[in-house]
């Protein structure tokens, strides 16, 4: 009980010490840049919780999770089919080197140019953004499958693709995922703040443009909040993905 | 020899589709007329300027964050106390979007090459911080014992060539994430770079000149990935893990 009560305490500590001095230190500011964090907390109540919620960021989310789908799904099924075969590999290795090195949001201006301003521009360059680490580990994790396993499976007639090569790469394809969560939101803010009539990277920008600062800084929050969400929601999929594989590492390492 | 088939077959592609009509050449304009673009760009002072302003923004700000990461790292990493105590703080600010601090900095700092750095080096900062983390975590008992005995600094040969390894992973990620909040902050604050050029082509329909621009940081994040693999063997030459691809 006690060492619990003491896990939570170290757990807790810091980010409870640092928001105090936070708010005690910032308390009265009079800098019109840098409001306390008391008028924060108030502009966050009042301009999240409500209509907006629904108005702003639900958009910006949807947009989010239907670009990061298909992205996972195109991923996988490209990078399992250039993983199979060492042939289209050694092809088209080097084109993917150079597509995954150009910074994605510099796209949004190019991929505006046909599909518009609208959720269809932020759908594809949110995918187009999200797909390469998974492509990419996808290939590895099918590339590096036992081979010992393969022909395994070849002998006893077993489909290897679904219980094979899919599960082998699993743990590759759940770190290419991962990364390519972050990069889903950070194009998720940029396309809305490039170039948008709704969303919450929009709406940030449009609270820093009337100087509506307090306002402007719950937003900051807002987006870190829902960073940090997204990020525990995708580990614990992972933990339920991978759990043959968490599994089988715990029980190497005793 | 594949590769360079397969990177001839996608410069013919996209050659081809726009001549062919296949793709609109207003959206997508053919290979040879970008090349074209470049060259022009490239006799233009301002596109190196860009150039020059955009690396300066990535190299400073990777190496801020390179140092910061190693210094904070191996002093939280070091301290078991600090380690625990710090864990959810850091679990916290990691994920938080980079670009939430556009606004902020654009405030504080306004359209400067600071306001792009602070995003740079909070990008690539946390990169760092972990991956040195994960180092300083990984030291070997028996290297750690001996070291004890032996009163050898422990910095220097234990943490340091534990964490080396992992600090190349870790310099090799940021240095890529660092070059895209380089030319995203240049994109979105409109401080002077190839990501402004970009802005600057888009407004302008110059659809050529953009896909060179974007030619040109594609390539810049080729030789990024391709320098920090180089220097990645170069300091780890003694490691097992590079020394077991050289053929016996």
């Amino acid at each position: 009980m006690s060492a619990t009560l003491k896990r939570v305490g170290i757990w807790l500590g810091l980010p409870v010490a640092l928001v105090t001095v936070w708010w005690f230190a910032s308390a009265g500011s009079t800098d019109f840049f840098r409001p306390s964090l008391q008028r924060i907390v108030q502009a966050f109540r009042e301009t999240w919780l409500g209509p907006r919620f629904v108005e702003e960021v639900l958009p910006s989310l949807a947009r989010l999770a239907v670009g990061y789908v298909l992205a996972v799904i195109l991923g996988v099924v490209i990078g399992v089919a250039i993983g199979l075969s060492v042939r289209t590999r050694a092809l088209t290795e080097p084109v993917l080197e150079f597509l995954r090195a150009i910074p994605p949001p510099i796209l949004v201006p190019v991929i505006m140019l046909f599909a518009g301003i609208e959720n269809t521009m932020k759908v594809i360059v949110i995918v187009f953004g999200c797909i390469w680490p998974i492509l990419l580990n996808t290939v590895e994790g099918v590339r590096a499958t036992d081979e010992v396993l393969t022909d395994t499976c070849q002998v006893y007639g077993v489909k290897p693709l679904r219980h094979l090569v899919l599960q082998s790469a699993s743990p590759q394809i759940m770190t290419g995922a991962r990364q390519a969560l972050a990069i889903g939101i950070i194009l998720m803010v940029i396309s809305e703040m490039v170039a948008a009539n709704n969303g919450l990277g929009f709406t940030i920008v449009q609270f820093q443009r009337g100087f509506q600062i307090p306002e402007m800084w719950s937003g900051v929050l807002l987006l870190g909040l829902i960073g940090v969400a997204l990020a525990g929601l995708f580990h614990l999929a992972e933990r339920r993905v991978l759990v043959w594989y968490h599994g089988s590492r715990d029980a190497d390492r005793r | 020899m594949k590769g360079l088939l397969g990177l001839a077959c996608f410069g013919a592609l996209w050659e081809l589709l726009p001549r062919l009509g296949v793709v609109p050449s207003q959206w997508a304009p053919p290979l040879s007329e970008v090349v074209r673009a470049l060259g022009a760009e490239a006799r233009e002072r301002r596109f190196w300027d860009a150039v020059t302003d955009t690396l300066v923004t990535w190299a400073l700000g990777l190496g801020i964050a390179v140092v910061a990461g190693i210094v904070v790292g191996v002093v939280i990493g070091a301290v078991p106390l600090l380690r625990t105590a710090t864990a959810s703080t850091i679990e916290f600010l990691r994920p938080i979007p980079s670009v939430a601090l556009i606004p902020l900095a654009v405030v504080l700092y306004g359209v400067t090459i600071t306001s792009t750095l602070i995003l740079v080096v909070y990008a690539s900062f946390w990169q760092v911080l972990i991956q040195v983390l994960h180092g300083v975590a990984d030291v070997d008992p028996v290297a750690r014992d001996t070291a004890s005995i032996y009163r050898l600094p422990k910095v220097r040969y234990l943490y340091w060539p534990t964490a080396l390894p992992y600090v190349a992973t870790g310099v090799r990620l940021a240095a890529s994430v660092a070059l895209i909040l380089a030319v995203t902050g240049e994109l979105v604050i409109g401080s002077p770079g190839l990501g402004k050029q970009i802005a600057l082509a888009q407004m302008s329909n110059a659809v050529p000149q953009m896909y060179a621009l974007v030619l040109v940081t594609g390539l810049i994040g080729v030789a990024a990935n391709v320098l920090a693999r180089f220097a990645e063997r170069r300091a780890l030459f003694w490691h097992p893990s590079v020394r077991r691809e050289v053929p016996a």
